[in-house]
């Protein structure tokens, strides 16, 4: 009894925190990936919460009705044989439950794996966001211009984060916008997403990756078309540019405040992707050795 | 002086040097105090040189609650650093290395000995056998994980903790970004331990598949030896990846290779797939066995029998080769297709088909039964709805959309919690406290051991489903701090109260040890629980022979048979018993792996050739040895009967 009023009580408790006033992030979504994610999380509490009701619900009931305290002292338990119809449904139930949230997960996963629903039409942007120990660098190949630690990103437009690592695996995580990928050192991986509102959102490292991974966060705010050209139009008139050398001296460990340059460090320091994917970090003399061997 | 100094590092905080002098002294009056009593020939004779698959088990049990309270201070000072924002209590590097411990000691030195001391003792009673297979062989899996395990605390003393999670992602343990030796202590620890988790998986499945009673088929064994079986044979499977897996990361970081660098042909990403293609196995290797615990327990105390036995069986059968099929689920975030991640999403969610059918047939084994309320039996129902609980949110983890969103996250930590602790640990607890007359003779006070089950299950609420809030919040896990804007304080607080309570649990289980040892009553009989299986047709405790008699089987109640069905299980005379000796060379060969692991850590190469010569030597010793084992005689078993109050012929 004092199991179930404890158990019901934190359930409830649960809920109240769950559904009250301030919205966690994740389900507080801002855009269309992480709105699907959001849905299908409230999807399968709903369903998961319908099996933890049932389990209950024959717990209690069992716990209640053949309690020992209730019995008289000669009652012998009987000796039950499965019986085929019951076992049916404890296999069928959980089988039933299980098609339905893979069909949910499939078509959800391709979902937040391309360019978000009703952006298809339009061209993304395509933004570098590589980390280093505990730093972004956000590099836009178009715009030709490079961000430490924080993003602007246009609301309403697709935008693709091509992300990787200086060092350590790291994971790309903005949660009101989408979910998280992997930055690793060796390929680019990709994130679609895009914002629906202007705004600001918290973007952050979800892997531990030392040190300095509690810090290891960016600012991601999310502006109207025509503020975004005129915010790279500024950058463009009141920036310096990054060089080689600078870039490396941010690449050491530690923190670093929020940056801004012209042109991106991908000229001199491309993403390991491509024809060379994982394979581009041995010096030129090395790749020059490769060409030779594949003359022969 | 640089070699010394790989030994000593510094700590910036004070807290650390005290620990150690507190450990020196602990050591200290431990040894003081074996000298003062006289008890070193007792130890050495009675437990260090045993083969006994008993006091193997003790040992285990004994060494898995020391290793708890190890991981279990690691984890109160993690929520004390995290209870509320900002704190400094311990700074970034302090938490990091004692996240990891809390990691590695937790599954790996606490969780596992704590389970195959359970099976040590258990599996044997269960199927009538009078030891295990290879009895030699046990003893060195023992020590070889006892230490692995010392091994490991060490490098809390001499050189450093390892800082880079339990689950060790390269790059980050490379030399480049832990430069510390702590990873080698994590190298050298787990391998020799897994070794010896390795031999214990072959031990075993020999053991069950050859030393079982007359008449137990494979479907007549009790579901706690069903579940050991498939354990084991996932141990044998899953293991020597981890093996491969560490030693590519030890010639990584002492040999210069590139196995798991991203230069070179290298990659970070075969490191995640290697560790988890063991991982996953091995969060079954812990909740198999559990399964089998509750599956006794609930049938004993409901008085009815095990609801659907064949659709259990197949159900871990399934869960068995399922966990080998899921590893990618621990990082759909990598990179891979959306047709990849479809694929270990259904397989990974597939699994709670053959876990709901367990839930279910346990539940029906309650139907209609006499439920008592006893602590193991408290244990066991309140891991239903928690573990149900626990699962569901794996479902809700395991469709791979959503995980980009709870990956990383306090949500995770909350689900794997919410599985290992109502799964594991109350299992553990619970069998812990049903096999202790099996094991020492007398009963753990039940009211003693209710205030612990309540503490602990209260505080395991509260200490774990404020997690699941503050991951869809957005709080990362491994964050040794956060600000005050996040919001996170007051459910961190929540956790640390939680927490707390779950430390004055276990702080009333040693209490319970030492009342009950001092107060209970010695004459508990040999079926204090009214039980069912054929452990409890032998005497309290056990005699070092186990039967007098091999029993005959008809079921998987072979107990219950013959309570209530006038079933003869010892329908033979006394014959005389052939015992394996016992052997201090597995000692030995522990101390000798600890000295090449330690050596190996720190580079010290005359050590670890010294030391390999020792162990080589032991094995050659063993090859040459003529030891027949001894036997006990009819007129001694007859004798020990007698005291027991006379067999049950």
């Amino acid at each position: 009894m004092k199991l179930k009023w404890a158990f019901l009580s934190l359930v409830f408790t649960m809920a109240i925190v769950l559904t009250g006033c301030e919205p966690l992030l994740v389900l507080n979504p801002q855009g269309p990936q992480a709105e699907t994610q959001a849905n299908v999380i409230w999807i399968s509490i709903a369903t998961m919460s319908v099996i933890l009701i049932i389990v209950l619900a024959i717990l209690i009931t069992v716990l209640i009705k053949y309690r020992a305290s209730k019995q008289s002292d000669d009652y012998e338990p009987p000796h039950i044989k499965s019986n085929p119809i019951v076992e049916g449904i404890i296999i069928g139930f959980p089988v039933l439950i299980i098609i339905f949230l893979g069909i949910v997960s499939v078509s959800s996963t391709y979902k937040v794996e391309t360019t978000p629903e009703g952006y298809e039409d339009q061209e993304p942007l395509i933004i570098y966001a590589s980390s280093s120990n505990w730093k972004w660098h956000f590099s836009y190949p178009e715009e030709d211009i490079e961000t430490v630690n924080y993003v602007f990103i246009p609301e309403d437009r697709p935008i693709e984060f091509k992300l990787y690592s200086y060092g350590p695996i790291t994971s790309f995580w903005i949660p009101q916008l989408a979910g998280q990928k992997y930055a690793m050192a060796d390929m680019v991986t990709t994130l679609h997403l895009a914002a629906e509102n202007p705004g600001e959102y918290m973007g952050r490292n979800a892997n531990f990756s030392g040190e300095g991974f509690a810090e290891n966060k960016f600012d991601v705010t999310a502006l109207t078309q025509k503020e975004f050209d005129e915010w790279v139009e500024d950058i463009h008139q009141t920036a310096e540019p990054i060089t080689e050398d600078e870039f490396n001296e941010l690449l050491k460990p530690g923190h670093l405040g929020k940056l801004t340059f012209t042109g991106t460090h991908l000229d001199f320091s491309p993403a390991p992707e491509g024809e060379h994917a994982g394979h581009n970090h041995g010096d030129a003399s090395e790749q020059e050795d490769h060409s030779e061997h594949s003359n022969h | 002086m640089e070699f010394f100094e790989r030994f000593a590092i510094y700590h910036p905080s004070p807290l650390i040097y005290a620990s150690m002098v507190a450990i020196g002294l602990v050591s200290i009056a431990i040894v003081v105090g074996i000298t003062y009593f006289k008890k070193w020939g007792y130890l050495w004779n009675e437990w260090l040189t045993t083969v006994d698959h008993k006091k193997i088990g003790i040992m285990y049990i004994i060494s898995a609650l020391l290793m708890l309270f190890r991981g279990g201070a690691d984890a109160i000072m993690m929520r004390l650093q995290t209870a509320v924002p900002d704190n400094s209590f311990l700074d970034a590097q302090h938490y990091n290395e004692v996240f990891t411990t809390h990691g590695v000691v937790m599954i790996m030195f606490m969780a596992m000995p704590f389970i195959i001391g359970l099976m040590n003792f258990i599996v044997p009673l269960q199927i009538g056998a009078r030891d295990v297979a290879f009895p030699r062989l046990n003893a060195i899996s023992f020590w070889l994980f006892f230490f692995g395990a010392m091994l490991f605390n060490v490098s809390f003393v001499i050189g450093g903790s390892p800082d880079a999670g339990w689950t060790n992602y390269y790059p980050l343990a490379s030399n480049e970004f832990s430069p510390s030796v702590g990873v080698n202590y994590y190298n050298w620890a787990l391998q020799i331990s897994g070794i010896g988790t390795l031999m214990t998986g072959i031990n075993f499945i020999a053991t069950i598949l050859k030393m079982r009673a007359p008449g137990m088929k494979l479907m007549k064994m009790p579901m706690f030896t069903w579940a050991s079986l498939l354990t084991n044979v996932i141990i044998v499977f899953a293991f020597p990846v981890l093996t491969i897996a560490l030693l590519m990361g030890t010639f990584d970081r002492q040999f210069g290779t590139n196995f798991f660098t991203s230069m070179n042909g290298g990659m970070d990403m075969m490191w995640a797939n290697l560790f988890w293609i063991w991982g996953h196995p091995e969060v079954y290797i812990l909740i198999l066995p559990a399964f089998g615990i509750y599956s006794e327990i609930i049938s004993t105390f409901s008085e009815r029998n095990l609801y659907g036995y064949k659709s259990m069986v197949w159900s871990m059968v399934l869960i068995s080769l399922f966990s080998f099929t899921v590893w990618l689920h621990h990082f759909f975030t990598m990179g891979q297709n959306a047709f990849t991640n479809s694929i270990f999403s259904i397989t990974t969610i597939a699994i709670a088909i053959p876990t709901g059918i367990k839930i279910f047939n346990w539940l029906l084994t309650m139907w209609k039964g006499k439920i008592r309320f006893t602590v193991p039996m408290l244990y066991s129902i309140a891991f239903i709805p928690l573990f149900t609980i626990g699962g569901a949110t794996g479902v809700m983890l395991g469709i791979a959309s959503a995980d980009y969103q709870y990956h990383n996250t306090m949500f995770l930590v909350a689900h794997f919690h919410n599985v290992i602790i109502p799964g594991v640990v109350f299992a553990v607890l619970a069998g812990f406290t049903y096999w202790w007359p099996k094991m020492f003779g007398f009963m753990l006070n039940e009211k003693i051991g209710k205030w612990a089950f309540w503490f602990l299950t209260i505080g395991f609420c509260l200490a774990f489903f404020p997690m699941y809030v503050t991951g869809l919040d957005g709080q990362a896990r491994r964050m040794y701090t956060y600000s005050e804007a996040t919001g996170f304080g007051p459910l961190n607080m929540l956790s640390f109260f939680g927490a707390g309570l779950m430390a004055i649990a276990f702080a009333l289980i040693v209490y319970n040890v030492y009342y009950s040892f001092r107060h209970s009553p010695r004459n508990v009989g040999d079926d204090p629980w009214n039980a069912r299986s054929l452990e409890w047709a032998t005497h309290n405790p056990v005699p070092e022979y186990n039967f007098a008699v091999t029993p005959e089987v008809k079921s998987s109640q072979a107990f219950w048979d013959q309570k209530k069905h006038g079933h003869k299980l010892f329908d033979k005379e006394y014959e005389e018993i052939h015992m394996p000796n016992k052997s201090g060379v597995p000692f030995i060969m522990g101390v000798l792996f600890s000295i090449f692991g330690f050596s190996f850590i720190f580079a010290i190469w005359i050590g670890v050739i010294l030391s390999a010569i020792g162990i080589f030597a032991c094995m050659i010793h063993r090859t040459f040895e003529q030891v027949h084992g001894f036997h006990i005689s009819v007129k001694e078993i007859k004798e020990t009967e007698e005291k027991f109050g006379g067999a049950d012929k």
